[in-house]
């Protein structure tokens, strides 16, 4: 409960400081609208050249875009911004300051910063995905809409697992500057349903990387394409990626010696 | 000073310009030195960089064998050669950008350069150039690898080997000289980044990152002709990937030629006007 607590007091704390630079706002709002323009002009043009990709239709694609908007969004809003100044702080000997405080330091090191203006990204992929939805023949039912809301959060579980074991491997390799760039790449493989993607790509981005689950399995989820299966894989996936990640931190943690601060 | 001999001047002359090679070859060797140390973290960039062409030539390649082996007369290994070959131009495309300007004149890092005898764009130029001597070599078991995952279809003349390896160094001219035209800007406004943003989204639509252009509606390649992006993009990758002729790929270089001219022209005007605005700060 505790926990709880402490994030609630980072994550206000983190709002307040961001609200100061109102700029900041219309700079989000210039590039999730670049985004998603871009999205928008790259589904006109394969539709103009084809009716269906690997069976899914204009619309159900633009479901995907509306969740990959929505999980980037989620995914640079909290995640992203949290593990960059773990790596930094690591870089800098600066993590002591998190370490020396009375609660769990994974906790802590998760829940730190907030870009509160990034959430513009959340609401626009809640837009394109309320107007994909619009446009599917095919209804909604209330499993479907809870199996999305399952698949959601544990992609949004996974990509945080994903992104803690990449920071955590700044223990050791302290040049991660790159990572960033390098997952903000790969990511952009979830505008695509993962079926679309070589095999060796499609192993990649599902386990090595989780954007299949994070992106395609609750798009599959709102267009009657999930079966139960898939979604408890991805349930007992997140609870071991969980736990190993867990593991990996602690085990990294013990190679953390501060750099006089 | 009024009564210069002309030999002399004439000397003068020919030493400004051999000082000037001179400048050029010492920056670009101590860019590629630089560079070379952190191969790393180059390659991690250069690998973050592929999974956007791999995406397009995946998706392509898809909708290409859905209608039995071709989209708009596009194979597959078309595709496969253009996103490829699109991994070096696309490399070839990074430059002084514009944004770079604006902590150029934050950090009063330009105090430094205009105390120098000759254009910070002249150092920009053959830095970059360096760099990316490094990046190609860097570049070339990329291809070979992207080679074996996606069987490109790729069987280029000399002519076409030839005009590709002045095309991509035309490419990086055309570029460098819009975005530092571009960057001129920051003289102007702290809050440049939208624009360059906005230039960002054209230049991907219409050079021919996103697609090929013959995949776009025509009116879309109608208005591409008449702008410099295509000619630092598409062009360079078709005259390896294409059926260009000879005519053609001489045209294509000659075009490339007056893009880069026309940037270097805009450059020169604005640059005139920036600097009589610029006042140091610190540095």
């Amino acid at each position: 409960m505790n926990a709880v607590r402490v994030s609630w007091l980072f994550f206000k704390l983190g709002v307040l400081n961001e609200l100061q630079y109102r700029v900041n706002f219309f700079v989000s709002l210039l590039q999730a609208a670049i985004a998603l323009v871009t999205g928008l002009v790259v589904l006109a043009l394969v539709y103009s050249h084809t009716q269906e990709l690997n069976g899914w239709s204009q619309s159900e694609l633009l479901c995907v875009l509306g969740i990959q908007i929505l999980m980037g969004g989620v995914i640079r809003t909290s995640i992203q911004p949290n593990m960059t100044r773990l790596i930094e702080d690591v870089h800098d000997g600066k993590l002591d300051y998190a370490l020396t405080k009375p609660e769990d330091a994974q906790m802590l090191v998760s829940v730190r910063e907030v870009r509160i203006w990034q959430i513009v990204d959340v609401f626009s992929g809640l837009v394109v995905l309320a107007v994909g939805l619009s446009r599917i023949s095919t209804s909604v039912g209330p499993e479907d809409a809870a199996a999305f809301v399952v698949a959601l959060l544990l992609g949004a579980v996974l990509i945080y697992c994903f992104w803690l074991f990449i920071a955590t491997v700044a223990f050791w390799v302290v040049n991660m500057w790159h990572a960033v760039e390098l997952f903000d790449g790969v990511f952009q493989t979830g505008r695509w349903p993962v079926g679309i993607y070589p095999p060796w790509l499609r192993v990649g981005v599902t386990f090595l990387v989780p954007i299949a689950f994070a992106v395609t399995v609750p798009a599959e989820a709102l267009t009657s394409r999930l079966d139960w299966q898939t979604l408890l894989l991805a349930f007992v996936f997140a609870v071991v990626l969980f736990a190993a990640t867990r593991w990996f931190w602690r085990f990294g943690l013990r190679r953390y010696s501060g750099a006089s601060a | 000073m009024t009564t210069v001999v002309p030999e002399v001047a004439h000397e003068g002359e020919a030493g400004r310009f051999r000082s000037m090679v001179d400048l050029y070859v010492t920056t670009a060797r101590t860019a590629v030195s630089q560079q070379f140390q952190y191969r790393t973290a180059n390659y991690f960039y250069m690998l973050g960089m592929i999974a956007e062409p791999v995406i397009y030539l995946v998706v392509w390649t898809t909708i290409a064998d859905q209608q039995g082996g071709s989209v708009n007369g596009l194979s597959a290994g078309y595709f496969a050669a253009y996103y490829i070959v699109w991994t070096l131009v696309r490399n070839m495309n990074i430059v002084f950008g514009a944004p770079f300007w604006e902590h150029r004149i934050r950090e009063g890092e330009l105090n430094r350069d205009l105390l120098r005898p000759v254009l910070p764009l002249h150092y920009d130029i053959a830095y970059f150039a360096g760099w990316k001597v490094v990046v190609i070599v860097l570049w070339i078991p990329l291809a070979i690898a992207l080679s074996f995952l996606f069987d490109p279809s790729l069987s280029p003349n000399v002519q076409q080997v030839v005009a590709f390896g002045i095309a991509i160094w035309g490419a990086y001219l055309i570029r460098t000289m819009f975005q530092e035209a571009l960057g001129m800007l920051c003289f102007w406004t702290t809050r440049g980044a939208a624009i360059f943003d906005l230039w960002m989204t054209l230049e991907l639509l219409l050079s021919g990152r996103l697609v090929p252009l013959p995949l776009m509606p025509d009116w879309v390649q109608e208005i591409s002709r008449f702008l410099p992006f295509q000619w630092a993009f598409y062009f360079p990758i078709e005259t390896l990937v294409g059926d260009y002729s000879n005519v053609e790929l001489v045209r294509g270089l000659l075009v490339q030629l007056l893009w880069i001219l026309i940037g270097l022209a805009i450059f020169r005007v604005a640059w005139r006007y920036a600097i009589r605005r610029y006042s140091a700060v610190g540095g």
